[in-house]
C-alpha cells in the first residue's frame, strides 16, 4: 500500500482556490443592474444556445460564470429545490435568500470533499415584491456568500465592472439607460465592444412570472 | 459523506417533477383495502367542456361541486390555466382533482425551465394521461377524476382538445368533448348546435348554452345563478395564449342562454 504525499492544509486550499480563480477568469463576465421598475441582467454571450442566465421561480434568477456543465448542474438543482418548496408549501415561501444559502453550502461543501472545485461564481437575482427592494447574491467558487445592493457582477473581471457601475448607476434608470450603463460598463472593464448579448428581465409586468428574454433591440424601441 | 443541501444527485433521469417527487419521498402512497372508500362522502366537481373554433379553443365549466345530493361548493373552479398555451378543467372528486391540477401546472413549469422549452401539445396531453392512470387504485374505490385538457398548438398552429377516461385513456376530439355528471347532456346540446369554423364569440355561447342545458335537467349542474352573480369559468385560446373571460364578458352569453331556456 502506498503511503500519499502529506499536503499541508493551507497549500491544499490555496492550490484548490487558485485553480477554480484560473477557470472562472477564462470566461465572460455577468451583471445585474437595478432599474425603476425591475432587475436586468446581461451577460457577454455570443451563444444563441447555451445560456447563462435563467429562470428559476416566479420572481428569481439565476446566472452563472466558468464551466458550463457544472453551473447547469446547478441551476437545475436550483430549479428543484425551488419548484419542491413551492409545491410542498407555498409559492410565496420560496425565496432568494434560502436558495443563495442552499447554493453556498453546496459549493463550500463540494470545495473542502472534493478533488476538484466547481469553476464557477454564480448570481441569484430576486425581483423584491412591491416596496421592497431587489435582492443580489453572490456565491463564489467556495461558497462564500455575499450580498449587493442596486447592482452586481460576476466572473473575470467582476472587480472592474464594480468599479465601473459605482460610478454610473444612480436610482430611478429606465430599462434603456440601464441597458446603456451595463454596455458602458463592459465597454470600460473589457476595454473592447461585445460579441453579443443575453439579456433577461425581472420585470412586474410580466406578470406572476417576472423573468423574461429580451433582445437588444426590444429594449431600445421600448417605451421606457 | 458529504451532505449536500441541493438535489444535486437526486436519481432523476429526466425533467419530469412527478419523478423528483417520486425520488424524494414526497409522493404519497396509499394501502387502502378494497372496501374503504364505500363510507366516504366527498365534494364532486360536475360538469366541464371544451370546444374548438376557427383559431382556437374554448374550455368551460360550471361552479358547483355536490356531496350526495347536497351542494358542497357553489362557487368552485373546476378550469385552470396549465401554462401559457393549455388549460385543464376537471370532474369528479374535488380534492383529488385539483391536487393533480396542482402538481400538472408545476410538472409544465418545471419541464419548461429545466429544459429552456415547452412540451408539447401532445406531451403535455400524454403526460395528463399518465396522472390519471396514477390515480386508478382511487378510481376503483370511486375517488374518480376525469380531466379536459385543452390548448393551441404552437406547430400546427391550431387548437385542440383532449378527453381522457378514468384509466388515463387519452383521445383527441375533433369538435367537442365533456366530462362530468352533466357530460351527457352538454354533449346531445353540442351534437345539435355545433357547426365546425365558428368563430370564438360563437364557441364561447355555445360553451354557455351547454352548461346551461346541462343544468337544466342534471341537479349537480350548477347553471349561471345572475342572482347571486355566480357565472361559468370560461377560458379561450389561442394563437396569443390563454386568456380568461371576466365576468362581465361573460354575463351577455349567461343572459342570452338563459333567456332561450324560460
Amino acid at each position: 500500500m502506498s503511503m500519499p504525499f502529506y499536503v499541508a492544509p493551507e497549500q491544499l486550499v490555496r492550490d484548490k482556490a487558485e485553480f477554480a480563480r484560473k477557470g472562472i477568469a477564462r470566461g465572460r463576465s455577468i451583471i445585474a443592474v437595478e432599474y425603476d421598475h425591475g432587475l436586468l441582467l446581461m451577460a457577454e454571450n455570443p451563444s444563441r444556445s447555451l445560456r447563462k442566465i435563467a429562470e428559476v421561480y416566479d420572481r428569481i434568477a439565476f446566472a452563472g460564470v466558468g464551466r458550463y456543465n457544472e453551473y447547469d448542474i446547478l441551476r437545475k438543482a436550483g430549479v428543484r429545490q425551488a419548484d419542491l418548496m413551492g409545491y410542498l408549501y407555498s409559492r410565496e415561501d420560496v425565496n432568494a435568500m434560502a436558495l443563495a444559502t442552499a447554493f453556498a453550502q453546496t459549493l463550500g461543501s463540494i470545495f473542502s470533499h472534493e478533488l476538484k472545485p466547481y469553476e464557477v461564481e454564480i448570481l441569484i437575482a430576486e425581483l423584491g415584491q412591491e416596496g421592497e427592494e431587489n435582492k443580489l447574491y453572490r456565491v463564489s467558487y467556495d461558497g462564500t456568500l455575499s450580498d449587493e445592493r442596486h447592482f452586481a457582477a460576476i466572473g473575470g473581471k467582476a472587480e472592474e465592472l464594480v468599479a465601473a457601475l459605482e460610478e454610473l448607476w444612480r436610482p430611478g434608470l429606465t430599462l434603456r439607460e440601464a441597458l446603456d450603463i451595463g454596455t458602458e460598463a463592459f465597454r470600460r472593464a473589457e476595454e473592447r465592444e461585445s460579441e453579443g448579448w443575453e439579456l433577461v428581465v425581472l420585470d412586474a409586468a410580466n406578470g406572476r412570472r417576472t423573468f423574461r428574454r429580451l433582445d437588444e433591440s426590444e429594449i431600445r424601441s421600448s417605451e421606457n | 459523506m458529504p451532505h449536500f443541501p441541493l438535489p444535486l444527485d437526486t436519481p432523476v433521469p429526466s425533467s419530469s417533477f412527478l419523478d423528483l417527487l417520486e425520488a424524494v419521498g414526497a409522493r404519497p402512497r396509499w394501502e387502502i383495502p378494497p372496501e374503504a372508500a364505500r363510507s366516504l362522502s366527498v365534494p364532486e366537481g360536475t360538469t366541464v367542456l371544451a370546444l374548438r373554433y376557427q383559431g382556437g379553443v374554448i374550455i368551460a365549466g360550471d361552479r358547483m361541486a355536490t356531496e350526495g345530493h347536497l351542494v358542497a361548493h357553489r362557487f368552485i373552479q373546476k378550469v385552470f390555466p396549465a401554462d401559457h398555451f393549455s388549460a385543464v378543467a376537471v370532474a369528479g372528486t374535488a380534492g383529488l382533482a385539483t391536487e393533480m391540477v396542482r402538481l400538472f401546472q408545476v410538472e409544465l413549469e418545471h419541464y419548461e425551465k429545466l429544459e429552456n422549452r415547452r412540451l408539447s401539445l401532445e406531451g403535455k396531453a400524454t403526460f395528463l394521461a399518465r396522472l390519471v392512470r396514477g390515480q386508478l387504485p382511487m378510481a376503483i374505490q370511486g375517488l374518480v377524476v376525469v380531466p379536459l385538457f385543452a390548448g393551441y398548438d404552437e406547430l400546427d398552429r391550431v387548437g385542440r382538445l383532449y378527453s381522457y377516461d378514468v384509466v388515463g385513456g387519452r383521445y383527441e376530439e375533433q369538435e367537442f368533448g365533456s366530462t362530468g355528471s352533466g357530460a351527457r347532456l352538454a354533449k346531445s346540446y353540442l351534437r345539435t348546435a355545433y357547426e365546425p369554423d365558428i368563430d370564438a364569440s360563437r364557441g364561447i355561447d355555445l360553451a354557455v348554452r351547454a352548461l346551461v342545458a346541462a343544468a337544466q335537467e342534471d341537479t349537480a349542474t350548477g347553471g349561471p345563478d345572475l342572482r347571486r352573480g355566480i357565472l361559468p369559468t370560461v377560458y379561450r385560446i389561442d394563437s396569443n395564449g390563454l386568456a380568461e373571460l371576466s365576468n362581465d364578458e361573460i354575463r351577455p352569453y349567461a343572459e342570452s342562454a338563459l333567456e332561450d331556456v324560460r
